[in-house]
């Protein structure tokens, strides 16, 4: 045998299952957080509701997204999960990368095939390594606005999510024995005690991972796990800070929304300029009038609007691309609105905004959300008129809700009875 | 052993758990399949194994592999004489933050190199700030690193001397 396929090839001596496994302990959880922040932020889309339907629908789990509400109660658990699902994200690549390094031999292995439960453990692998792959860099990417591909993101993040999920879970039920005994056999912590000089290659033979000629080592797991572990740990604040806001978002300095636009009132960020929805000063001027449909109709200026009872709010803008910013709204609370046109018992209201076409151009709320007295219809930010960029004249701001929902730019509303 | 595992290779509920895995495969694939792009899905999932595994992986293999060797031609520089080769070595000094630099790079580059054409629509914000923050960044790593490595040759060396 010749080169990688050759166990000789493999040299380090840090490779093992115990490193393998210390390494695991520490993704799994990071994994699974990140994997069900995803599915609560499905709920949060309220795919149900009028114009929610995310591309690639829902798949199995229709019934599941059914029964759930996503409540309005607590105004940052939006941003809360999204946040921890970028930080948990990223601070789980390094571990990945770390755990790939550490099991690489097996891809080589020899024979390739040893039985039909050999093959679909194989098969399961790859599923299991390229879906993982897949919803890492799909999402890496998406947070960043990049797209090389000719595919829709949110359904095939989604999707990959299954796969990934599918083949982990049989991974998990054929390692956990490995990971015992070299828990059991070498302790959890222990071989982090021991400095360059007493590093050796783990007594496994049978294992794929340990070298059969192992050459002295040149870092110690220690190291090793303290590189990959404070490389983790660096992402984590990078990532966290451009979600907690603040001075914090100082340090989030690769994160894309790790930036400062100011400190005017609306000098905050923006999801989509104006400019990029085709949003006009015309449309958005002194011509523009609100229209609100429910059991009655209701035409209405943003002059008269200021005339109606105003609320202020803090309330935060959560993007699922995990990053937020708190401000204080001003505005009509959605309930007055509801009012006026008879509506209070509706289930559910569809805002449509002035933007002619594109993805999010319309919202649908939910009961739990437009009922809520934090609710507005924000004509003012910090005391300001809104910017144009913001969703000038008018714009919708709930509490805990996905960032895209917030619409602005706000042309109609319909409140609708089942 | 049974008819089964001699034929199988494992038990039954081994077939049944992998069957299972791969069938929640199978239906994503399903539901990829309807789709648009489900070939460029197909793509990005093989492609980012192969990526990985035979282009990344075995550059920063390589690249650990030569530190390896200059960190050993350091632990054997010793002289006859001379006091016993360090335990802290230069290398790991520059090879851990070239590695974290790298790594940063690879999570944001669509951001560094500005591929990303979406991001000042999206922010209002111009996007040529990402290269500079992470060579920035990058120093810094070396800063550091470089201060860690004169503290800790600086303690290696005090130990040494009162033995």
């Amino acid at each position: 045998m010749m080169g990688p396929f050759d166990r000789d090839f493999w040299r380090s001596p840090l490779r093992g299952p115990w490193l393998a496994s210390l390494l695991s302990a520490a993704l799994l959880p990071l994994i699974l957080l990140t994997a069900a922040t995803g599915f609560f932020s499905h709920v949060a889309y309220e795919t149900e509701l009028t114009g929610n339907a995310l591309g690639g629908g829902d798949g199995i789990l229709a019934p599941v997204y059914r029964a759930l509400d996503w409540p309005a109660g607590w105004a940052y658990l939006y941003a809360v999960n999204q946040g921890v699902h970028i930080v948990a994200g990223f601070a789980a690549a390094p571990l990945l990368l770390a755990k790939l390094w550490v099991v690489i031999p097996k891809l080589w292995e020899r024979p390739a095939v040893r039985s039909v439960a050999h093959a679909l453990e194989r098969l399961s692998l790859a599923l299991l390594v390229g879906g993982t792959l897949f919803v890492f860099v799909t999402g890496v990417f998406n947070i960043q606005i990049y797209y090389p591909w000719s595919f829709s993101f949110v359904p095939a993040h989604y999707y990959a999510t299954f796969i990934f999920l599918g083949a982990l879970a049989f991974h998990i039920a054929l390692k956990l024995g490995v990971m015992r005994t070299a828990f059991r056999e070498n302790g959890v912590l222990r071989p982090l005690r021991r400095d360059l000089a007493g590093t050796r290659a783990e007594a496994v033979p049978a294992s794929e991972s340990v070298p059969t000629d192992p050459r002295p080592a040149s870092i110690s797991r220690r190291g090793f796990v303290a590189v990959v572990g404070s490389t983790s740990l660096g992402l984590t604040i990078m990532m966290a800070g451009q979600s907690i806001g603040g001075p914090l978002r100082n340090l989030a300095l690769l994160a894309p929304r790790g930036r400062d636009y100011g400190s005017g009132p609306n000098d905050f960020q923006i999801n989509k300029t104006a400019a990029s929805a085709g949003i006009d000063s015309v449309q958005a001027g002194p011509t523009w009038t609100l229209r609100v449909s429910g059991r009655e109709e209701a035409t209405l200026t943003r002059d008269e609007l200021l005339t109606m009872e105003q609320a202020t709010h803090e309330l935060p803008i959560a993007c699922v691309e995990g990053w937020t910013t708190k401000q204080t709204w001003t505005g009509v609370p959605l309930v007055a609105l509801a009012r006026l046109v008879g509506s209070m018992d509706a289930d559910e209201l569809t805002v449509e905004s002035l933007q002619e076409s594109g993805s999010f151009r319309d919202a649908s709320l939910g009961p739990a959300q437009f009922t809520d007295p934090r609710s507005l219809l924000a004509l003012k930010v910090n005391g300001a008129d809104l910017s144009m960029d913001h969703g000038f004249p008018a714009r919708v701001i709930v509490p805990a809700l996905p960032g895209v929902h917030n619409t602005k730019w706000v042309a109609t509303m319909t409140f609708r009875s089942a | 052993m049974g008819p089964f595992r001699r034929i199988y290779g494992a038990g039954p509920l081994h077939l049944l758990s992998a069957l299972a895995s791969i069938a929640v495969a199978g239906y994503a694939a399903v539901e990829i399949r309807g789709l648009g792009g489900a070939g460029s899905v197909a793509l990005w999932f093989v492609g980012s194994i192969v990526v990985h595994d035979l282009v990344l992986l075995p550059v920063y293999s390589l690249v650990q592999r030569v530190a390896g060797r200059l960190a050993r031609v350091d632990a054997m520089r010793a002289r006859p004489g001379a006091p016993p080769p360090p335990a802290v070595l230069l290398i790991d000094h520059l090879r851990v933050p070239a590695m974290v630099a790298g790594l940063l790079f690879l999570l944001f580059f669509p951001s560094i190199l500005q591929r990303n054409g979406g991001y000042e629509d999206a922010s209002g914000l111009q996007s040529d700030v990402y290269l500079e923050r992470w060579l920035a960044i990058t120093a810094a790593l070396f800063v550091l690193s470089g201060v860690l490595y004169a503290i800790r040759r600086g303690r290696s060396a005090a130990a040494y001397a009162s033995r």
